[in-house]
């Protein structure tokens, strides 16, 4: 069954984009990573160490832009300003990849995003011919605000960044899908499987996530089971759940027992 | 000649940005480079002149969500 997931253009078979944050090693980061089966990958851009470790590996050896889409992210920008520049320089450092995570966070304690200098930066981004795929809260409104703008992806969180605790308003994150026309994409709050699958099953797009398979006990583990979660969402929802009855309906004919 | 790279001071024995990337030992790696909040390409870092004083910003891509 060919069922892609299309994002400005491109075609993925996997609906599972995943971080490169808080593994131990590289060695770790490429092997959860090629395991969870992901095509998108995001990354972080950050100063070169100067001065020490000059022949320190690099992350993009072991996940490589030609094996991987690389989505650089703005992650640690406060303002649209900072996000704009991040993504300038993750372009350059790319040479010329346009497609980006924005995300321009509120504050430490919730890295909520500050949504304000978000649609500021997606639209400086967006003029500039960025691809912009955006990490917003879950307000309906402003998701559709931009994907107006054109924005190739709108990105709710599920819940805080980095905190596990899953999907919790699937309620705004439906009344975001009913509206979209671009890719859904729930990131940010998905801590185990079945919080991925919970995602695939209400028909979001796909699942972005970092923490819960960096974070996992075992992390190439847990990559496995997102996979296969994400992969038993989709064909639940394409398949079409039941509905939900208050009482009992037998599976096997109640006629024709023995007497 | 003295520059300002990612907010440390540093001495230059050269002129160009490929002579501070050389002289950083980074040649050849995957990094973006700013001058004075000026994105240089990487097809400019051979001939680009740098002057004392110039602010800049050497990034790269790490692990993140």
């Amino acid at each position: 069954m060919s069922d892609l997931l299309t994002i400005a253009g491109n075609t993925y078979s996997s609906r599972l984009l995943i971080g490169t944050g808080k593994y131990k090693d590289f060695e770790e980061t490429r092997d959860a990573i090629e395991t969870s089966g992901a095509e998108i990958v995001t990354v972080a851009i950050r100063r070169t160490n100067i001065g020490q470790n000059a022949d320190e590996p690099n992350l993009l050896d072991y996940i490589t832009p030609d094996k991987y889409t690389i989505l650089p992210n703005t992650a640690g920008c406060f303002t649209a300003e900072d996000a704009v520049r991040c993504c300038k320089l993750a372009r350059e450092l790319l040479d010329g990849h346009d497609l980006v995570k924005l995300e321009v966070l509120g504050d430490q304690k919730t890295l909520y995003p500050n949504i304000t200098h978000t649609l500021h930066a997606a639209r400086e981004l967006i003029d500039d011919g960025f691809k912009v795929m955006v990490y917003t809260n879950d307000d309906p409104i402003v998701a559709k605000e931009l994907e107006d703008m054109g924005c190739v992806a709108v990105m709710p969180l599920g819940s805080l960044i980095g905190s596990g605790l899953g999907i919790l308003n699937p309620h705004n994150i439906k009344l975001i899908m009913e509206e979209a026309k671009v890719p859904i994409i729930v990131d940010a709050g998905v801590g185990t499987a079945s919080d991925a699958a919970l995602a695939m099953e209400m028909g979001c797009d796909g699942v972005l996530l970092n923490s819960a398979v960096a974070h996992a006990q075992k992390p190439v583990l847990m990559a496995s089971a997102m996979k296969k979660a994400i992969e038993a969402g989709r064909e639940a929802f394409l398949a079409g759940r039941m509905p939900r009855k208050a009482y009992a309906s037998a599976s096997s004919p109640l006629d024709g027992l023995s007497r | 000649m003295k520059l300002i790279v990612n907010g440390d001071t540093l001495s230059l024995d050269g002129n160009t940005i490929a002579d501070l990337v050389a002289q950083l030992e980074l040649t050849g790696r995957r990094l973006a480079v700013e001058v004075n909040r000026d994105i240089i390409p990487k097809s400019q870092h051979a001939d680009f002149t740098l002057n004392e004083g110039d602010v800049l910003e050497i990034v790269h891509a790490i692990g993140g969500g």
